[in-house]
């Protein structure tokens, strides 16, 4: 799609305007968005930039100390927040009490009630152990399974080679396992 | 060859086409994409499709893996109008995969805005099966793989919107009737006070082409996935409701009939068609035939349209390149010859 006010550039921003109740929408280019004073708005999808520092009360200049990164990631608070995305799952621990407005925000709460981990961490050693040795039965069919997945890729990669020795190994898998059982 | 679940009328079907659940999950031992050098994003891919195709259920042996920075660019955006996959995932090239069940009911993203993104669509009305498969391929992955993960937020984001179940449960409707009698704008008003936000599929103007919305849950910390999914439930019976009435009402004017029949008439004899007139007519026969005036054509077919009309999902199919013109040529014989003569 071309951008509705130069026509010339690939369109890449969407805005919605509801003035009195009146609903426009405009397909431009970042350029001429920029231009009609949309520019700063759209540095993310979501305006969490502005959100964030209109929560915390950040003073724009003046960090006089150094500014604390991730330290698994190497991302700034300030880099988040105008990006509006997160740097890794160690960032939501880190700048957890920065973040935290924000996400009130978007969702309203801040407690998570959903589906979980399926692994969390075992209670007793009995509990381990099982959960060890189911692990180790169930990957036994599995490097058939995957010689098998392989094959039909490359089938339908018409590599005609590989798949003739996918085949026989598959084969020779099989036949092994029938002695066994 | 089985039909494709786009190819399919399901529950509801006369104004829920179909129904998508996705999960967003991310590797804890990584950063998040934007934060990831193509080297560690290679990485990824390798290690889910690993975890997907090695998994020990039989679902495993019935994906197949498409490296999407080598097809080319018409069956990359032939993979979006099929709802396949996300327009982001294929906007740029940087190391990203797809796994794609068999059927095309399900698919897993790699390296999109998070590290994985799975994707289950169903025909029709289908929320709870929906999402039951998505959970059950869910947990497989998580058998094999760390996800990130903290009791407070849930699952961890690249982008906090969806932080908890990282959800996003959805039905894409057919409104019509909602659509010209100017309601849409009060719904999604109202909508929006219960974290739902709806959204046109298709078209670029205030009101999509084919009247086809997207109505999806916006909140997905600190409600499970199941009090998402009942709540989304409940505003689409009251949609749907809403709809069928209206349809119902409008059908019975001479002028309503009249543009459902002239659309069948156009369908049924144009020789060159473009897809924006198309799926308008398209939206009409669909209405024509839920309320009873049009009964030689089914929703299986007129749905299947919709998909196979698209500019670069008919490129696909015909399996050579097509100007604009030969594309509105080979669109309006595969509208004839779909719908009879």
């Amino acid at each position: 799609m071309l951008c509705q006010s130069c026509k010339n550039k690939q369109a890449n921003t969407h805005i919605k305007t509801i003035v009195n109740g009146e609903l426009t929408e405009m397909n431009l280019c970042s350029e001429c968005a920029a231009k009609m004073g949309y520019g700063n708005v759209f540095d993310s999808f979501f305006d969490i930039g502005s959100l964030m520092s209109g929560f915390m009360g950040e003073p724009s200049t003046t960090a006089l100390a150094p500014e604390r990164k991730c330290p698994n990631c190497g991302i700034t608070f300030a880099q988040i927040s105008k990006g509006g995305r997160v740097g890794c799952a160690k960032c939501y621990d880190v700048f957890y009490d920065r973040l935290l407005p924000s996400i009130k925000r978007i969702h309203g709460n801040t407690v998570h009630t959903g589906k979980k981990l399926r692994k969390p961490q075992l209670q007793s050693g009995i509990e381990t152990s099982a959960a060890v040795h189911i692990d180790h039965e169930k990957e036994k069919p599995s490097e058939l399974q995957t010689l098998e997945a392989k094959l039909k890729t490359a089938v339908s990669n018409q590599e005609f080679e590989q798949a003739a020795q996918l085949r026989d190994r598959i084969k020779e898998l099989k036949s092994q396992k029938g002695e066994n059982e | 060859m089985d039909k494709k679940w786009y190819e399919l009328n399901g529950t509801d079907g006369d104004v829920v086409i179909s129904t998508r659940i996705r999960l967003a999950r991310n590797l804890e031992e990584y950063p998040f994409p934007i934060r990831c050098t193509n080297e560690v994003r290679e990485e990824i891919v390798e290690k889910v499709k690993d975890a997907v195709l090695n998994s020990n259920s039989v679902i495993s042996s019935r994906f197949s893996c498409i490296d999407v920075d080598n097809i080319n660019a018409g069956e990359k955006v032939s993979l979006v109008e099929r709802h396949l996959v996300s327009p982001e995932f294929i906007s740029e090239k940087s190391e990203k995969s797809l796994l794609l069940l068999d059927d095309e009911s399900v698919s897993i993203m790699i390296n999109e805005e998070d590290h994985i993104r799975l994707q289950v669509m169903c025909e029709g009305f289908e929320l709870d099966k929906a999402y039951e498969q998505a959970s059950r391929i869910d947990t497989l992955l998580d058998e094999r793989l760390k996800f990130a993960f903290s009791e407070n937020l849930g699952y961890l984001t690249q982008c906090p919107t969806n932080l908890g179940t990282g959800m996003r449960a959805s039905v894409m409707l057919h409104l019509p009737a909602l659509q010209s009698t100017k309601a849409m704008r009060k719904i999604s008003e109202n909508l929006s006070k219960l974290g739902l936000t709806i959204r046109g599929t298709y078209g670029e103007g205030t009101e999509p082409v084919a009247a086809l919305y997207q109505l999806s849950n916006q909140i997905s910390l600190g409600i499970s996935e199941k009090t998402a999914i009942d709540n989304l439930k409940n505003i689409t019976k009251q949609i749907i409701a809403q709809e069928l009435k209206t349809r119902e009402a409008l059908a019975k004017h001479l002028n309503i009939q009249d543009s459902i029949y002239r659309s069948e008439g156009i369908l049924k004899s144009a020789r060159l068609i473009t897809c924006d007139e198309a799926l308008k007519h398209l939206s009409n026969l669909r209405m024509g035939i839920t309320t009873g005036l049009i009964s030689n054509i089914t929703l299986d077919t007129v749905n299947r349209l919709i998909v196979e009309i698209q500019p670069a999902t008919l490129i696909h199919y015909t399996g050579k390149p097509l100007n604009p013109q030969e594309r509105d040529a080979v669109r309006a014989t595969l509208l004839r010859n779909s719908l009879g003569k």
